[in-house]
């Protein structure tokens, strides 16, 4: 190993200079961080400062340094130095700009910048440089399962971008439920007219690819490792197994329709009330003529039902059936109306909704039906006849009056279930049962094995983690396709309710990702959202307690157990959030450049006051990903807060270690902050659930503040979103007012 | 005409866009309630625009041609200013108030029907509105005894009008008239002859 040297490098830019004692600081660098280099550039991330960094580098030995300027969101580009080990002392969003002007506040604010460039020197010297993984996974090959639009789109973006993929379908045929319309509803301007949905042109197109392998009749028997590994075994109908290697997955296995049997009180089984699949069978089978009923008999008047069992109106108002919107329905039955309409434009349709929604250019296709004559009637519709002539009742909206009417065709539109495979809480709890011996519980597991899609063999369970309503997704706005599982993602009515632009716009999405994982995973790197981050979680085994912790707390079932129950980590399915770092009791799992010694350290080198100096001293462990940036844009508008702040970032609330806080309570801080990410079913984690870990590990920690005889008080947690920038500042405020009136902690002194 | 219209089908609505000045543009009603909201007469007429658009399209033949809503308007423009479906909604309930009146069914004694009334016939019988005359006529519309009580009342108006020159009280002698009045009568009773043969009146509501 070649020698290490630490040098610090001080930017007096910005301001930093004419506001902070620079040669102090340059003296604490020397002296308390025992830095061998101390250098200070009134401009450091200029071509000329970053120039004196590379030459100490190449002519001096340097291979550790802190950088004290501004945060480390800021000029990471200049800053990169991809062989080196790098800390960051934030002396710009952190002090200058954060710290109210004035010469009052000189003697705070050089205290503060003096304890960042101590902290950033104690980093760096528990850090390495991060080497990335010696045999990386290379399958570059994308799996897609599910054969309809979204599959079909998935595989040929991945085809025409050059990698090979996979393609599984179920049935006999590509094509999925596109085969079943008629026509789609307009993608096209001027959004007016219903459109072939080219399912047959797309079906020739892959099964024509070069670069496409189709495995028809096929499911997936098991999906065994990690992305950039991962061994599929395809079962087909005849019984045969073959096994592909791929790097990545994208699942597109669409939806079903909501079973009509559970609408009685909307008609559903009876005569002549069909859904919006069942019309299109009828306006296939029509072709371009007039629509006829099952009888024969052509259709003289239609009604339409939407939001038939979905967003929890069901039609008897009872909260039963689904409880979301699906999406398409609107479009879907203004598009089945205008197949009347084209066909003989006196044939009455009527649309009951309760409110028409119509995403995207919708509207101007709403349009274009209402010229046709389709009469929309915002309605409630409470009952269902079906038969010879059937009855609607609903109430009229508008006119606030019950009402009727009788027509020849009901279509109930109808909501889409995703085809998501297994429930993991359902398959946790069936398992554990069966391993007691229920055999009730072992009919189930196979049962439930039976209708799993990916039958992944990872020990959290055979398919992705449902979101909200089954639906496979993390988070519906914020990382779409990406799902729990790293290397699989999840696309189409699948992921969320859709229509089929929609899918396809995802399928389009969810293929780039899955090629982001292939090449990321290809250089050792992480692949979202810490995208290129080549450190990744090591485990100091021989102190390893076999606690489980870090597999079961880990948010994306990244480590496995071996039979002797020790943690073995699949680095690739790894997205170095530090989770598992977090959880570990004894604190063996770190990595090169975060770690609990890293963050340990810096807590340590902070100088703590003596009670009588009044300055408490508070500790501010921040997610890098919301809460850090938050505090940074408070600088940036020139917020001020209270300057006995001593901010840290973290890689996630959840990697934050419980000995952080003790240490940090036993050197003599008057408080800490835990900042992370909004939690709970609405999460805003970027990992998920660390946020969650961190928060109850944290509802933990009386016990520890009772053993210290110290307040409960002096650890909180808050939940700061990126926009939180005005409120954190006023957050920290308050807080050190709170640990003022309460007095310096009692464990000043002993530290 | 009087037969029951069936509900929620389309007949009422299709007999509206033949026979409705702009009535055609009623299907695209989105039913958001803009219009009802803007109208600043809304608290004082039966049906507001939105509701009657709905009703043509649920088939109240009935209800909305002998509604007294479109008779209130006041054509403020609002609503047409605020719709966004561009509808030209102050435009439609004047087509309805003429339609209705057309064919009879307008509210018995609506004042706003009265006026329009005495306001046509002065016209088409000069080309020209006589003022004197049309006040006189909307004064005694209620009886003898009433108009004089109105003359009264006005009196102090009418005096000033006729100082300021405005008003010229020897109109009242059959007053000035266009060039051509009977071509202009003419004309008049020609386009009435091809409205009723396309609307299928038979001259009857005039």
């Amino acid at each position: 190993m070649a020698d290490i040297k630490y040098a610090a490098y001080i930017c007096s830019g910005c301001g930093i200079g004419d506001t902070l004692n620079v040669g102090a600081l340059e003296k604490v660098a020397t002296k308390e961080g025992k830095m061998a280099v101390v250098k200070s550039h009134p401009f450091l991330c200029s071509t000329e400062g970053v120039d004196l960094i590379k030459n100490d580098i190449a002519n001096e030995g340097v291979t550790h340094f802190c950088i004290a300027a501004c945060s480390r969101r800021a000029k990471a580009e200049a800053f990169a130095f991809p062989g080196n080990a790098v800390s960051r002392a934030n002396l710009r969003e952190g002090v200058l700009w954060v710290v109210a002007e004035g010469p009052a506040h000189d003697e705070v604010r050089q205290e503060m910048a003096e304890d960042y460039i101590r902290m950033g020197c104690a980093e760096v010297k528990k850090m390495t440089c991060p080497a990335g993984s010696a045999n990386a996974a290379s399958s570059r090959r994308i799996m897609v399962v599910g054969g309809g639009m979204s599959g079909m789109t998935a595989a040929l973006a991945a085809a025409d971008a050059g990698y090979e993929v996979v393609l599984i379908e179920k049935t006999a045929q590509l094509g999925g439920f596109a085969n079943n319309l008629w026509k789609r509803v307009p993608f096209n301007a001027p959004h007016a007219e219903a459109q072939p949905t080219g399912v047959a042109e797309m079906t020739a197109k892959v099964s024509g690819h070069a670069k496409i392998k189709i495995h028809l009749n096929s499911t997936l028997a098991e999906t065994a490792g990690a992305p950039g590994r991962f061994i599929a075994k395809i079962a087909q109908e005849s019984g045969a197994v073959t096994e592909e290697t791929v790097g990545a997955i994208v699942q597109a296995t669409g939806f079903t329709t909501y079973d009509l049997a559970k609408l009685p009180e909307l008609g559903g089984g009876q005569a002549n009330v069909v859904d919006q699949a069942g019309l299109e069978a009828l306006a296939k089978a029509a072709d371009g003529g007039a629509i006829k009923r099952a009888d024969g008999s052509a259709v003289k008047s239609v009604v339409f039902v939407q939001c038939a069992g979905q967003r929890g109106s069901g039609g008897n108002g009872d909260g039963s059936h689904l409880d979301y919107c699906s999406g398409h329905c609107c479009a879907t039955s203004i598009k089945q109306a205008t197949y009347f309409k084209d066909a003989n434009p006196d044939v009455d349709t009527v649309v009951m909704y309760q409110d028409l929604r119509v995403p995207g250019m919708g509207e101007d296709f709403y349009r274009s039906a209402q010229k046709k004559g389709v009469i929309f009637t915002k309605a409630k519709v409470n009952k269902v006849a079906g038969g010879n002539s059937c009855r609607v009742d609903f109430k009229d909206l508008i006119l606030d009056e019950d009402a009727s009417i009788d027509a020849d065709l009901v279509v109930l539109a109808t909501g889409q279930v995703p085809t998501s495979g297994v429930n993991l809480d359902e398959w946790t709890t069936t398992v554990t049962a069966a391993e007691s011996g229920d055999e009730a519980a072992k009919q189930k597991k196979s049962e439930l094995q039976k209708i799993s899609v990916l039958n992944l063999n990872y020990r959290q369970g055979p398919d992705m983690p449902q979101f909200k309503y089954g639906f496979a997704d993390s988070h519906f706005i914020c990382f779409p396709y990406e799902t729990r599982r790293t290397g699989v993602y999840a696309a189409g009515p699948t992921r969320r309710p859709m229509d089929m632009f929609q899918a396809q716009e995802d399928a389009t999405g969810a293929a780039l990702k899955a090629i982001q994982a292939v090449e990321n995973v290809a250089r050792g790197a992480a692949a979202h959202p810490r995208a290129g981050d080549l450190s990744f979680p090591k485990a100091r085994l021989e102190g390893c307690t076999q606690c489980k912790r870090c597999t079961v707390e880990c948010p994306f079932g990244a480590i496995d157990e071996d039979e002797k129950r020790f943690p073995v980590f699949n680095q690739e399915r790894c997205r170095r959030c530090g989770t598992c770092m977090g959880a570990c009791p004894v604190r063996v799992i770190s990595f090169e450049n975060y770690s609990c010694d890293t963050v340990g350290m810096q807590i340590k080198a902070v100088n703590v006051p003596d009670e009588f100096e009044e300055k408490p001293r508070i500790l501010i462990l921040a997610c890098e990903n919301d809460a850090y940036p938050a505090l940074d844009m408070a600088g940036i508008q020139r917020l001020t807060y209270s300057a006995f702040v001593r901010t840290i970032p973290v890689r996630c609330l959840g990697s934050a270690n419980t000995i952080w806080i003790t240490d940090a309570l036993n050197q003599g801080y008057d408080g800490v902050m835990m900042m992370g990410c909004k939690r709970g079913d609405d999460y805003q984690c970027h990992f998920v659930k660390g946020s969650e870990m961190a928060y109850y590990r944290m509802s933990k920690i009386d016990d520890t503040l009772k053993q210290l005889s110290l307040e409960g008080e002096r650890v909180q947690t808050y939940e700061v979103a990126i926009t939180d920038s005005a409120r954190v500042a006023k957050m920290i405020d308050d807080y050190a007012a709170q640990l003022i009136e309460m007095g310096p902690s009692p464990m000043k002194g002993f530290g | 005409m009087t037969t029951a219209t069936p509900k929620y089908r389309n007949n009422f609505l299709k007999e509206v866009e033949a026979n409705v000045e702009e009535g055609h543009w009623v299907k695209m009603c989105m039913q958001c309630g803009v219009c009802a909201g803007s109208c600043p007469l809304g608290p004082h007429w039966q049906h507001s625009p939105q509701k009657i658009f709905m009703m043509i399209r649920a088939g109240k033949r009935e209800e909305v041609l002998t509604s007294d809503s479109m008779w209130m308007c006041t054509s403020c423009y609002n609503c047409i200013v605020r719709c966004p479906r561009k509808l030209p909604i102050t435009h439609i309930m004047h087509g309805l108030a003429n339609y209705a009146h057309r064919l009879g069914m307008a509210p018995k004694g609506q004042p706003t029907e009265a006026i329009a009334k005495l306001f046509w016939d002065n016209l088409v019988k000069t080309g020209r509105v006589n003022e004197l005359k049309f006040s006189l006529a909307m004064y005694f519309k209620d009886g003898f005894v009433q108009g004089i009580k109105n003359a009264m009342a006005m009196q102090g108006i009418g005096l000033g009008l006729v100082k300021a020159k405005r008003l010229n009280p020897m109109e009242i002698l059959g007053g000035h008239a266009c060039k051509d009045k009977s071509g202009i009568q003419k004309m008049v009773a020609k386009a009435r002859e091809i409205e009723d043969r396309r609307k299928g009146f038979s001259g009857a509501g005039a």
